[in-house]
């Protein structure tokens, strides 16, 4: 019997059996940011305990970082001492620190992959739930908290279970002006916000296949929306092209090993599978979410739904939604008058996303509506240059948006970009929260980057493949 | 002095009723701007409080007749969302502190960082969340009792079966629910692992 990437690397990484009866696994990449590793460092400290392997710890800066001005001192005295924290962190137990003033800055999970840290057969960790991106490139990377931040500092291993792991197939192509973040909001939407719990989830299918590694990532960052603490793509000709040449990927001698180590990883064709799920791809259309967790979408086209479809149990739940949300079974999303717009974040602030909103805004004369305030946030300092360097900066301008630094940004407003009052917000993030973009009463709809740009444009939402005459 | 291991768990109960309560909610982000966790607990679901104060409503972490529980009664998916340790913390430092939790099924990194911070998160099937809830609320003044040896929550004439991993019951049963020492215990072998990987050496 054949095995699946996920058992071939996680055996890999087995140290041994502790006395609970759980394994420990060693890490090979671990990513830090500023809000869930300083009270890990005061524990290390605190126990007297150093960081095992440095060499394998990389920080940034992204949840804080203000996006107007990525100027020092920053305004907020709390963002203040939380960078400063870092950074001191970082040089007394001598981490690589990808800072702001270097142009090195970025969230993340945009930084690990547009550096090349991320590899295939990797375990990636960091003190984030969306840390999932990483297993577009066939590494098992998953979310953790502060108490493991520290076990990784001081050990480079985590006392974990082994998952399940669940095949998503999505067959066949998908229809024009259907992206990555409809296919992960189908997939969620279908089996649950908790359908993953105890999994991994291996997305395969020739829609997967045919997906950049950016729309990869894009799939892989929401698995933990399904409760699947990693998601995977295996690795493939596109994983390659994507790394080879990237900073921290091997070269030269190295590079030819780890191509053919890479290849012995991918999952076996008799691979047995806890589950397998099979989506085609033809069936899936542009999504919205209309409640207050990402599991509530509705295709575009398609009316809010009636609490009478769904069990009993669940109903209390949809009620709270609807309540929330100001929203009526029964009405159609379409034509839900949005005040803002927000274009990035670790599902989708990346190259290809902005490429793809350029394109389609480029020649139209298209312009965000008088009454939304439109904001496009790259995903790192590097990216931001590059757009520039594509002339998106006047671009994006010029159609209305403001075009900011990069950050985590509106996505979760632990920086000055928030809803304010009952604000609606057309966001390309990943969760639609109660007050998740910083205003308690604050809503959020989720959907891809161009149906964000079309809402932004029609100040509404819209069906993106009519306003821009994708079919 | 904190115990150093979780058998029994005993306390008066605070029913939450709703499913999906996500980590936001436990402790909205603009908490999070802080290099300690100290003082989290007075802003445990500050706004879901807030929000309910505003309907005329109150919630039951803003309840008089909850405000010395130690046991926290949920329902489907608690803690999904955002993997932050300051949810947990947050909890175990509102009033008395939270130091167990009962529901239907919670959500994976969460569940996690609670046993990292000695919090079991226990499991009940759905008809016995909703009855133990019922009861807390009937009688605020009742103990609860989750009883990781015997695996079962009593409250009042209720008794219910619990579950949680095994590897989680032990490290209650046995007080090693913190890590760290065990993982670096294996240190030689640590580094031994790590040089046979291919790519730690590129």
């Amino acid at each position: 019997m054949g095995k699946s990437l996920y058992e071939k690397v996680f055996e890999r990484h087995v140290v041994g059996r502790l006395p609970s009866g759980q394994l420990q696994l060693l890490m090979g990449l671990h990513l830090i940011h500023e809000v869930t590793s300083p009270q890990a460092f005061s524990m290390l400290s605190e126990a007297g305990l150093t960081v095992l392997m440095p060499e394998r710890t990389f920080a940034t800066v992204d949840h804080i970082i203000p996006t107007t001005s990525q100027l020092r001192p920053y305004g907020d005295s709390l963002a203040e001492e939380m960078i400063a924290t870092l950074e001191r962190n970082a040089r007394t137990h001598g981490l690589r620190f990808f800072a702001p003033e270097k142009g090195e800055q970025g969230i993340v999970h945009i930084v690990g992959p547009e550096l090349g840290l991320t590899q295939p057969g990797m375990t990636i960790c960091c003190g984030d739930s969306h840390t999932s991106t990483h297993g577009a490139f066939g590494a098992i990377a998953f979310g953790i908290g502060t108490s493991q931040v520290r076990d990784v500092l001081a050990t480079q291993t985590l006392a974990m279970d082994r998952l399940k792991v669940r095949r998503i197939d999505i067959t066949g192509r998908l229809r024009p002006g259907v992206y990555a973040k409809d296919v992960t909001l189908h997939v969620i939407g279908k089996l649950g916000v908790n359908g993953g719990v105890g999994y991994a989830y291996e997305y395969a299918g020739e829609a997967i296949e045919r997906m950049s590694m950016d729309e990869r990532m894009t799939v892989c960052n929401m698995a933990i929306e399904g409760g699947a603490r990693c998601g995977y793509v295996n690795p493939d000709e596109t994983t390659y092209r994507y790394l080879e040449g990237r900073p921290y990927a091997p070269k030269g001698q190295a590079w030819k090993q780890a191509l053919s180590d890479w290849d012995t990883l991918r999952s076996d064709a008799s691979a047995e599978y806890d589950d397998v799920v099979t989506f085609r791809g033809e069936d899936i259309e542009p999504m919205v979410t209309w409640g207050i967790n990402p599991g509530q979408s509705v295709a575009v086209g398609a009316t809010i739904p009636s609490p009478m479809d769904v069990a009993e149990t669940d109903r209390a739940s949809m009620e709270e939604a609807y309540s929330y949300m100001s929203f009526e079974a029964g009405k159609p999303i379409a034509g839900t008058r949005i005040d803002v717009a927000f274009i990035g974040s670790c599902t989708n602030g990346r190259m290809t996303d902005f490429d793809e909103v350029a394109r389609l805004l480029r020649g139209r004369k298209l312009r965000v509506k008088s009454h939304v305030r439109a904001l496009i946030v790259p995903g790192s300092q590097a990216m931001k240059q590059a757009m520039i360097e594509k002339g998106y900066d006047s671009l994006f301008t010029e159609a209305g948006f403001e075009f900011r630094e990069a950050g985590c940004s509106m996505c979760l407003a632990m920086n000055p970009d928030k809803l304010s009052g009952r604000e609606v917000c057309a966001s390309s993030s990943n969760r639609n929260f109660k007050g998740r973009q910083g205003s308690p009463a604050g809503r959020t709809l989720l959907m891809s980057p161009v149906m964000v740009a079309a809402a932004a444009v029609a100040g509404e939402v819209v069906d993106a493949r009519r306003l821009f005459e994708l079919c | 002095m904190e115990e150093s291991k979780r058998i029994i768990i005993e306390g008066r109960g605070v029913p939450l009723r709703g499913h999906d309560v996500d980590t936001d909610r436990i402790i909205p982000a603009r908490f999070l701007k802080c290099v300690v966790f100290d003082g989290l607990g007075d802003h445990a679901f500050e706004d879901d409080r807030a929000g309910l104060r505003a309907q005329g409503k109150i919630h039951p972490f803003e309840d008089s007749r909850f405000e010395d529980a130690e046991i926290l009664l949920v329902n489907k998916n608690f803690g999904c969302g955002s993997s932050r340790e300051h949810a947990p913390q947050a909890l175990r430092r509102w009033r008395r502190g939270i130091r167990a939790i009962v529901g239907e099924s919670f959500a994976e990194i969460f569940r996690g960082n609670c046993v990292a911070l000695g919090i079991p998160c226990v499991v009940v099937d759905s008809a016995a969340a909703e009855e133990l809830q019922a009861s807390v609320e009937r009688d605020p003044a009742a103990n609860v009792r989750v009883d990781l040896l015997a695996m079962k929550v009593t409250t009042g004439s209720i008794t219910a079966p619990l579950s949680l991993t095994e590897a989680a019951r032990r490290q209650f049963l046995d007080g090693r629910w913190d890590s760290t020492g065990e993982l670096l215990a294996a240190k030689a072998h640590i580094r031994t692992l790590a040089a046979s990987i291919p790519y730690f050496k590129w």
